[in-house]
């Protein structure tokens, strides 16, 4: 460092900083961009090496892996269909259910029907659900959900069979509980989101529909909604996003079965917990496929989730008037 | 000589100080907020052991000008800045002076009260360790509370946070952070805005006591706290005629001077309250 | 006297105001109760899950949880008996191992893209990143730690699950501690700058202690979420049924409390369910443990 241009002036404190306190500020600058520069070198690593180990598969079963329907170890067939559609059926499933239920707990939780006390126990309530990890979802599915919804499944399946999504009995692990978890598991993704975007409405909107004499839930429905419909749809696809990728407690309530099926009782797979299920006892061909299977639900969740973030992103602008 | 420094030099024949008072010399030429022309022309010396008011409407860059002068606007990154401030006689704006340093010795309070989430003690005994200050730490957090007419109110909750006090408390606590490394010049950006007006007459005895022992440049939106204090005063006004606004200095002198016989029109009616 | 004839001129004067008294009020008002009654429906739904998991967790998992349960070793198929104890500290070795390699860097690099340069290309980018990790299906941050660590290392491991759930929680960390930093009032930033501080000493001395207890928020909630985690772990650090056996132990295949729930959810002897019950509770009262700490750790001070 240069000399101190100041050292002259009568004060008896001041003084520069020290060569150490200059080193420090130099060494820390470097240091957390080294750290953010992690991030950047980790997903780039992450697709690399996902693409290096899956790269033998796709050279060798090509686009046909996409959309064939066998798994076949002793006859080294691969095809991933049964599972793309279990993965994108129990997702939208999950979504109808659990964006309904989240978005109505947003109302619920911003639109001035509870009193402070109750809309706290209902936050706490959606932040519990968040915390309960998948496996113990999935025990709970299977000790508890299967058992309670057999019954009224099979009801259904006996007399109204003839309809698709009630064409099979519900034995055991199926779509129906699979997606009822997830729902559940997605539903504080949505209802926090979403909570996000309705806050984001200026009170002068609401203000402005209460002025016209509409009745609160003419407000909600005509105004706020629409208001903050871009922050809602954010929440909804990155839910979506979510319950792609979720698998402990499909690879528990699903059943694992290659098949593709519209019925709500038939059991069915998904991506995640075909990895999950098969990945600890597989021979080296059958890894290779398998890398092939986690690169196309890494594409699948990749372009869910930019697209998510993007109407996040577009939604936050809304208001901001840029 | 080009057009910008023939408008310079003629206003520093308005008003010029004896070199060896001014603790700092500063010609602004131009400062830029990207592509936006804050301020202009303005040479504003800063006295020695005096108060250097500087008034003027709203956006006139009274505070820019201010924030120029220890290079706190470095830290906005579409600032730029052209011209001079000379302090010690070094450009603080030349390329080898690190603006660290030169905050170290001019020292800022500022307009919103803005103590560290620590305890009062700690607020004060910053700066002094900042600076590895090797005296006695007790009697120099004691003596800055004391000039700034805040230790009787704390001396027995040293312990306390700092955040904990009351708006006027907080700010004579910046105050007495400010003075315990005791910077050379003290820069006040509208130190009494905050304030109501027990504790703004409080922080004016305080900054006559100051100027005994600092040089003191004050921002203020007040003209009666300008009299009250302010030795010498700085009128800044803007200018809309280029479609901007651009703030620029219109008149400098001693304060009774700027008040009573203002030499410009602006300040006639600026200082007579025609236009506010 | 007077007051009868203003109520007389009053229901008077509503009488010939049919449409205010009628339908269209009415109507309005029924449709609202129905709604509102709706969102409570819809409310209560989406809780009962919540109570009916919790209500099990106690009701069976509660029943055994005793000393000998949790720091026995899980039995075998036939066995009575037994405990869920080298699980309960696999998942914290593993999820320490996560903390200590992703609390530091994520706090780094958080203050990077709070107070460095948060407009630079390279903070966009991270921030985006992180993001979109936030996203990442955790199964592949298993698979991922499978290709690139499990093979070369020839061996599951405590280090590779941990690792994968660095890959997790990093993501986390970054964004709430960037956004706990950037809470931290600029007003109190410019002071330090204007006493002459250092950015390194701005940092230091003031933005970190004062945004610190979001920091902590965050932190512990990337722990909680971690301890949470089985998927990543499932073909990284495997299954073990016997305690962490020191250092060297670090390089085996290690147990946790999800995988074991995992494990055992599907066997068919009452003894392992109960066992998957009981790990449940515990692995749902480490969770909230850490998700209580970081709400009391959390109260910023300004």
């Amino acid at each position: 460092m240069a000399s101190n241009p100041f050292a002259h002036v009568v004060t008896k404190v001041s003084g520069p900083p020290s060569a150490v306190d200059y080193g420090a500020d130099k060494l820390l600058r470097g240091v957390v961009w080294g750290a953010a520069a992690v991030i950047l070198l980790l997903v780039a690593y992450i697709v690399f090496e996902l693409g290096r180990q899956a790269f033998p598969a796709m050279l060798e079963f090509g686009p046909e892996f996409i959309y064939s329907t066998t798994w076949d170890v002793q006859a080294k067939q691969f095809g991933i269909l049964p599972e793309i559609w279990g993965t994108l059926y129990s997702s939208l499933l999950a979504l109808l259910l659990g964006g309904i239920l989240g978005v109505a707990i947003a109302i619920f939780l911003t639109q001035d029907f509870l009193d402070h006390r109750v809309s706290n126990v209902f936050r706490t309530i959606v932040e519990m659900l968040a915390a309960i990890p998948s496996v113990v979802y999935g025990l709970w599915g299977i000790y508890v959900l299967i058992p309670l919804i057999r019954p009224g499944a099979n009801w259904l399946h006996d007399t109204l069979g003839w309809f698709p999504f009630f064409g099979t009995s519900l034995s055991g692990p199926g779509m129906a509980p699979a997606a009822l978890v997830l729902a559940v598991m997605i539903l504080p993704t949505v209802a926090a989101i979403s909570v996000d975007a309705f806050k984001r409405v200026p009170y002068k909107v609401k203000e402005a529909a209460y002025g016209m004499g509409t009745t609160r839930w003419e407000a909600i429905l005509k105004v706020m909604l629409p208001s903050a419909s871009s922050g809602i749809l954010a929440a909804l696809v990155l839910g979506f996003g979510r319950a792609l990728g979720e698998t402990m407690a499909l690879a528990m309530l699903i059943g694992n079965s290659n098949q593709i099926s519209l019925s709500l009782f038939a059991p069915a797979n998904t991506l995640a917990s075909l990895l999950a299920s098969s990945f600890p006892e597989a021979g080296p061909i059958e890894v290779q496929a398998l890398m092939y299977a986690a690169i196309a639900l890494l594409a699948i969740t990749l372009l869910v989730n930019i697209f998510g973030l993007w109407i996040m992103k577009a939604a936050t602008r809304k208001f901001e008037g840029k | 000589m080009n057009a910008t420094s023939e408008a310079l030099s003629s206003q520093a024949a308005a008003w010029s100080v004896d070199p060896k008072d001014r603790v700092m010399d500063c010609r602004l030429q131009k400062i830029f907020y990207g592509d936006f022309l804050a301020v202009r022309n303005s040479i504003v010396p800063i006295e020695k052991n005096k108060i250097t008011g500087f008034i003027g409407p709203s956006g006139c860059g009274k505070s820019t000008v201010l924030r120029s002068l220890n290079r706190m606007n470095d830290l906005i990154p579409i600032f730029r800045f052209e011209g001079s401030v000379t302090y010690h006689g070094q450009d603080i704006y030349d390329k080898s002076i690190d603006p660290v340093l030169v905050r170290r010795y001019i020292g800022m309070v500022f307009q919103q009260p803005n103590p560290f989430s620590m305890s009062i003690y700690d607020n004060v005994a910053f700066g002094l360790r900042l600076n590895r200050f090797k005296g006695d730490m007790d009697e120099r957090v004691e003596k800055a509370l004391r000039s700034a007419a805040l230790w009787t109110e704390v001396k027995d909750k040293l312990k306390n946070s700092g955040l904990s006090l009351s708006g006027g408390q907080q700010q004579r606590l910046c105050i007495a952070r400010a003075v315990a490394t005791e910077p050379d010049v003290l820069l006040m950006d509208e130190p009494c805005s905050a304030l109501d007006p027990i504790a703004t007459r409080q922080v004016e005895e305080l900054m006559l006591e100051l100027k005994e022992n600092y040089s003191v440049a004050l921002v203020t939106h007040n003209m009666q706290q300008a009299t009250r204090v302010a030795d010498t005063t700085a009128f800044f006004s803007v200018d809309i005629s280029q479609g901007g606004r651009t703030g620029y200095l219109v008149e400098m002198g001693e304060t009774r001077q700027v008040f009573e016989d203002p030499q410009a029109q602006l300040t006639k009616e600026y200082v007579s309250g025609e236009f506010s | 006297m007077t007051g009868n004839i203003s109520q007389a001129i009053l229901e008077r004067d509503l009488d010939s105001l049919p449409q205010l008294k009628g339908s269209v009020l009415e109507g309005r008002g029924l449709r609202s109760r129905i709604y509102t009654g709706i969102t409570w429906l819809l409310a209560i739904l989406a809780a009962f899950p919540l109570f009916s998991v919790l209500y099990m967790l106690i009701a069976k998992g509660g029943a055994r949880i005793n000393w000998e349960t949790l720091t026995e070793l899980p039995p075998s198929a036939f066995e009575v008996g037994g405990g869920i104890g080298p699980a309960i500290v696999g998942t914290g070795v593993m999820v320490g191992i996560g903390a200590a390699i992703s609390i530091p860097i994520g706090i780094l690099a958080a203050i990077y893209l709070a107070e460095i340069d948060p407009h630079a290309k390279l903070a966009q980018i991270a921030r985006f990143l992180a993001k979109v990790l936030t996203g990442f299906p955790s199964i592949l941050a298993g698979v991922f730690v499978y290709a690139s660590l499990v093979v070369a290392m020839k061996s599951y491991s405590a280090w590779a699950g941990g690792i994968a759930l660095a890959v997790l929680m990093l993501p986390t960390v970054i964004l709430t501690a960037e956004e706990a930093l950037k809470q931290v009032p600029q007003k109190m930033k410019d002071a330090a700058y204007g006493m002459g501080c250092t950015r390194a000493q701005v940092i230091s001395k003031v933005t970190l202690p004062t945004g610190m207890p979001g920091v902590i928020t965050g932190v512990l909630l990337a722990v909680a979420g971690a301890a949470g985690e089985s998927a990543p772990l499932l073909f990284t650090a495997l299954f073990s049924t016997y305690y962490i056996n020191g250092w060297e132990g670090l390089s085996e295949p290690t147990s946790s409390l999800s995988i074991l729930i995992y494990n055992f959810s599907g066997m068919p002897y009452d003894n392992q369910i109960e066992l998957a019950w009981t790990a449940s509770l515990v692995l749902v009262l480490i969770i909230l443990l850490f998700n209580i700490l970081a709400r009391v750790l959390g109260r910023q001070k300004f």
